[in-house]
C-alpha cells in the first residue's frame, strides 16, 4: 500500500520486550511488507490488519521505544511518523499502544506521553497470561473509563489469546475516534508550554503541534526544532525563559515530565491492578546461573562456541550443494551454446555465476538470523551484552558489538545485517566498520593456499592463526579512533533493559530470518550480482581471436589441455582486467606484486576466494584451481620475475607470501561486504570510507612488511 | 548517601537523587526511576562492569561510570551493609 492510495493507518507503539512483534505478526498474520524509512537505517514494516468487521486498515509496527524523547534515529522515527513527519506516510488514524500488562505503570509513560498527539488510541495489555500467573488481576473496564473510554484489551500474543478483541478494539476507535485526556500540566508548565508555542509560530508562521512543543521545552537535544525549521538565535532565549518558568513551578525542566506523568499514573492505577508480589522471581532464578561470576563466562562462551560453529559450519553443506547447483546449470547450459563462446561464458560465467555468488551468502544468513531470533527472543541476548560489555565498553562499542563481531570470523555478510541488534546508531556504525576486519572463511583458502606452498609445515599453524589475528589487531584501534575521534555523536549511555526469559516464537523467530534474507537478496544481491557481471566483463573483452591462434602456433606439438590452459592464460593477460592489472602493478610493486597477483587481486573483487582461481588462470594450470590443488603450488614457486630489478628471482618469497596474506586479511577485497555495508549504513559514503581505508591500511602495512622481510633475508 | 557503583550486590536503598542533565539519568526516569522510589543492586557482571539494577519489577543493566551520580540512601534494614572502616 502506498501513501497515494487512500487508506486507513494504524500505528503500533510500545516499549521493547512487550511482545509487539509478535502481536503484529499475528494481527497482519504475516501480509507484511518490509522496506525502510527513507535517509535512515530504519527498517518500516506493515501488513494488513483486519479489524474483525471486514474493515482493512495498514498496520505499521514502528520501533519499540520507552519515550517519546529521542535519542536515537530508531526513536526520532516512532515521533515523526506519529506526527505524520515522515515523507512517505501520512499521519496514522490511530495508535495502538503495546503495553506489557506485569508492568502497567513504567509502560502507560509511553501511552501517557503519547495522548499529547491527539490521535485516537486502543491500549493492548499483551502478555496477560504471565499477569495471571503472578497473581496479577487487571480491572480493564476500570482502567478504560479513567482513560476517557479509550478501548482497553487483555491478550497474549504469543498463545494467540484476545488476538480478535484486539481486531474489534482497532475497528472501535477508528469509528468512535476516542482519545486518551491529556495530562493536567502544573499552571506554569502550561504557560511555559504556551510560551515555546508562541516563540515557534512567531518565527515560523504556523502553529506547531503539542507533542513537539513538549519535546522543544523538555528534551536536552532534539531534532524537532530543526525539522520544524525553527533555528531563529530567538530560540534558545524562548526555551531558556520557558524553562525557567518550569522551575519557578518545582520542577527541574529536563526531570518535569517524568515527575509529573508518573504522578498522573500512580493516581490512575490505584485500584485498578489487585494481587501480585515476586514479578521478577522466575528470570532471578536463571539468572543465578546464567549471569553468575564463574558460570556465566563458561556457559557464555558455550552458547556462543555453538552457535559459531553452526553458522561456520551447519552452513557449508547448503553452501556446498548451492555451488554444486550452479556448476550443474552450467554444465547444462553451456553446452548448447559452444557455438557461441561469448554468449556461453555470459551465462555461465556472468550470470549464473552472479546469482550464485549471493545465493551462496543464504545459508549463513539464515542460520545466524535462527540463533539471533533465539537468543534474542529468550531474552539471552540482553545478558550476552551484559557479560561482554566491559571489553567492549572502552572502545566505543557495546556488548552487543559480540555477537556481529563473532560471526564475522565467518562471514562478513551475514554478520553486517546482524548489527541491526545494537541499538546505539554510534555503536553499530563502528561495529559495523569493523567488522570486515574479522578474517572470514573467503581469507581462509587464500592462506590455505600460500601457507601449503611456502610456509614450512611446522610454522603452518602459527601463520594460520597469526593471520586470524592480524584483523582484530587492526580492528580494535579502528573502533576505538572511530568513535572517540571520528564520530562526534554523543554515545548513547548503556541502559539495557534484561527482559523476562521467555521461550520463543518458531513463527516470529522463522519470519525474521526469512525477512532479513530477503531483504538482503533484493538490496545486496542485486548490487552482488551487478558487480560479478562487471568483473567477468572485464576479465572476458576484448576477445580477438588471432590471440587463440598465436598461442596454437606458437606451441605446435603441445598437449591439448596445455594449450588450453595457455590460451586462456594469454586472454586474460590481454582483457581489460589484465592490461588495468598491468598497468597498476607499479603500485603493488612496493609490496611485491607482479601484475599476475595483481590481477588476482583485482579480479577477486566478488570473492576473495577467485584470487586462487584467478592464479590457476594466470600460470596457465586451467580453470577450476583450488586451493590445494598440486600444480599450482608448483607453477607459483617457480615464478621468477621477468624484468625489473629483481630479475630471475623467485616472485613468491617469504617476503610476498606474508605481504600478499597480511594484504587479503587487512584489505577491503570484496564487492558484497562494501553493497552490504552501504545498505546496513543508508548510503555508499561508509562504504566508501571503509574501502579507502581498509585499502590504504593493507597497502602501507603489507609494504611495509614486504620492504622489511625483504631486507632481513 | 552512597553512590550507586559503590552499592554490593544485594543492597538496596531509597534514590535521593539523580542528575537530570545526563542522558543516563534521562533514561531511567523515563523507565520510572524517580527520587523516592526503592532500587536494588542485583548483581554486577562477571567482569565488575556494568550493573544490573532492580527497580518497580525490572531489571535494568547500566555501567559503573554512569551510576556514580546516582545517589542511594541505603536501608537500615538492608541485610547486607558495607563493613565500617576501621577507626
Amino acid at each position: 500500500m502506498s501513501a497515494a492510495e487512500p487508506g486507513l493507518t494504524v500505528a503500533l507503539v510500545g516499549n521493547p520486550n512487550t511482545g509487539k512483534s509478535t502481536l503484529f505478526n499475528a494481527l497482519t498474520g504475516l501480509r507484511q511488507r518490509v522496506g525502510n524509512y527513507p535517509g535512515v537505517t530504519v527498517a518500516r514494516k506493515s501488513g494488513q490488519c483486519d479489524c474483525g468487521d471486514g474493515t482493512k486498515v495498514e498496520l505499521i509496527d514502528l520501533p519499540g521505544l520507552y519515550s517519546l524523547s529521542a535519542a536515537s534515529p530508531d526513536e526520532q522515527v516512532v515521533i515523526d511518523a506519529l506526527s505524520g513527519h515522515l515523507a512517505e506516510d501520512r499521519r496514522p488514524d490511530a495508535v495502538v499502544v503495546v503495553i506489557d500488562a506485569t508492568n502497567l505503570l513504567r509502560n502507560l509513560f509511553l501511552a501517557s506521553q503519547l495522548s499529547e498527539l491527539d490521535i485516537p488510541v486502543v491500549l493492548v495489555l499483551n502478555q496477560a497470561d504471565v499477569a495471571t500467573e503472578q497473581g496479577l488481576k487487571i480491572d480493564t473496564e476500570l482502567l478504560s473509563r479513567r482513560l476517557g473510554g479509550v478501548p482497553v484489551v487483555l491478550s497474549s500474543a504469543w498463545k494467540g489469546e484476545g488476538i480478535s478483541a484486539v481486531r474489534r478494539a482497532i475497528g472501535e476507535a477508528l469509528r468512535a475516534r476516542v482519545r486518551m485526556p491529556a495530562v493536567e500540566w502544573p499552571a506554569l508548565v502550561e504557560e511555559a508550554l504556551a510560551d515555546v508555542a508562541t516563540g515557534v509560530a512567531t518565527d515560523i508562521g504556523r502553529a506547531p503541534g503539542r507533542a513537539d512543543v513538549e519535546r522543544l521545552l523538555f528534551d536536552s537535544t532534539t531534532s524537532v526544532g530543526q525539522r520544524l525549521g525553527w533555528a531563529s538565535a530567538r530560540r534558545d532565549v524562548v526555551i531558556r525563559a520557558a524553562r525557567d518558568k518550569v522551575r519557578r513551578a518545582g520542577y527541574n525542566p529536563l526531570a518535569a515530565e517524568p515527575l509529573i506523568h508518573y504522578a498522573r499514573l500512580r493516581k490512575l492505577l490505584e485500584g485498578v491492578v489487585q494481587g501480585g508480589g515476586d514479578r521478577t522471581g522466575g528470570s532471578a532464578a536463571v539468572d543465578q546461573v546464567l549471569l553468575h561470576r564463574f558460570l556465566g563466562p563458561v556457559l557464555f562462551l558455550g552458547i556462543m562456541l555453538g552457535f559459531f560453529g553452526s553458522v561456520f559450519w551447519l552452513a557449508k553443506f547448503p553452501m556446498e550443494w548451492i555451488q554444486a547447483g550452479v556448476d550443474w546449470t552450467k554444465t547444462v547450459v553451456a553446452p548448447p551454446l559452444d557455438a557461441y563462446p561469448m554468449l556461453q561464458s555470459l551465462l555461465a560465467d556472468g550470470i549464473i555465476g552472479g546469482v550464485g555468488a549471493f545465493l551462496v551468502f543464504l545459508p549463513q544468513i539464515l542460520i545466524l538470523f535462527l540463533f539471533i531470533g533465539i537468543l534474542e527472543d529468550s531474552g539471552y541476548m540482553a545478558r550476552a551484552a551484559f557479560i561482554m560489555d566491559r571489553l567492549f565498553s572502552w572502545c566505543g562499542l557495546n556488548g552487543k558489538s559480540f555477537v556481529p563481531l563473532l560471526s564475522g570470523f565467518a562471514c562478513a555478510i551475514p554478520s553486517l545485517l546482524s548489527t541491526r541488534t545494537i541499538e546505539d546508531p554510534k555503536a553499530r556504525l563502528a561495529t559495523a566498520f569493523v567488522v570486515p576486519f574479522m578474517s572470514c572463511s573467503a581469507r581462509f583458502p587464500v592462506y590455505a593456499l600460500m601457507c601449503a606452498a611456502f610456509i614450512a609445515p611446522g610454522w603452518q599453524p602459527v601463520v594460520m592463526i597469526g593471520m586470524h589475528c592480524v584483523g582484530l589487531l587492526f580492528a580494535v584501534p579502528t573502533a576505538f579512533v572511530l568513535t572517540r575521534l571520528v564520530l562526534k555523536v554523543k554515545p548513547q549511555p548503556f541502559v539495557l533493559e534484561l527482559p523476562r526469559y521467555q521461550m520463543p516464537k518458531p513463527r516470529d523467530v522463522l519470519w525474521r530470518m526469512w525477512q532479513n534474507a530477503a531483504e538482503f537478496v533484493s538490496k545486496a544481491g542485486t548490487v552482488i550480482f551487478a558487480i560479478t557481471i562487471i568483473v567477468w566483463a572485464l576479465s572476458y573483452f576484448p576477445r580477438d581471436a588471432a590471440v587463440a591462434e598465436r598461442v596454437k602456433a606458437a606451441n605446435p606439438s603441445v598437449a591439448e589441455a596445455v594449450v588450453t590452459a595457455k590460451i586462456q592464460a594469454a586472454y586474460v593477460e590481454q582483457s581489460y582486467m589484465g592490461r588495468f592489472g598491468k598497468a597498476i602493478q607499479p603500485a603493488f610493486d612496493p609490496l611485491g606484486f607482479d601484475w599476475k597477483i595483481t590481477v588476482g587481486v583485482l579480479a577477486s573483487f566478488p570473492a576473495r576466494e577467485v584470487i586462487v582461481s584467478t592464479l590457476g588462470v594466470t600460470y596457465s594450470v586451467g580453470e577450476g584451481a583450488k586451493a590445494d590443488s598440486q600444480h599450482l603450488r608448483q607453477a607459483m614457486k617457480d615464478a621468477k620475475w621477468q624484468e625489473g630489478p629483481r630479475v630471475g628471482k623467485p616472485i613468491f618469497s617469504l617476503a610476498a607470501v606474508l605481504s600478499l596474506m597480511v594484504f587479503f586479511a587487512l584489505c577491503s577485497q570484496c564487492g558484497p561486504t562494501i553493497a552490504t555495508l552501504a545498505q546496513e549504513t543508508g548510503g555508499w559514503k561508509w562504504a566508501a570510507a571503509s574501502f579507502v581505508y581498509m585499502t590504504a591500511l593493507a597497502w602501507i602495512v603489507s609494504a611495509l612488511l614486504y620492504q622489511t622481510v625483504i631486507r632481513l633475508s | 548517601m552512597t553512590p550507586l557503583s559503590q552499592l554490593l550486590p544485594g543492597q538496596y536503598g531509597k534514590l535521593t537523587s539523580l542528575n537530570p542533565e545526563r542522558s543516563v539519568d534521562q533514561r531511567l526516569m523515563a523507565l520510572g526511576l524517580l527520587p523516592g522510589m526503592v532500587l536494588k543492586l542485583v548483581r554486577t557482571a562477571p567482569l565488575g562492569d556494568p550493573l544490573a539494577i532492580e527497580f518497580a519489577g525490572q531489571v535494568v543493566s547500566l555501567r559503573l561510570t554512569e551510576a556514580q551520580n546516582i545517589i542511594i540512601d541505603v536501608a537500615a534494614d538492608c541485610p547486607i551493609q558495607r563493613p565500617r572502616p576501621q577507626a
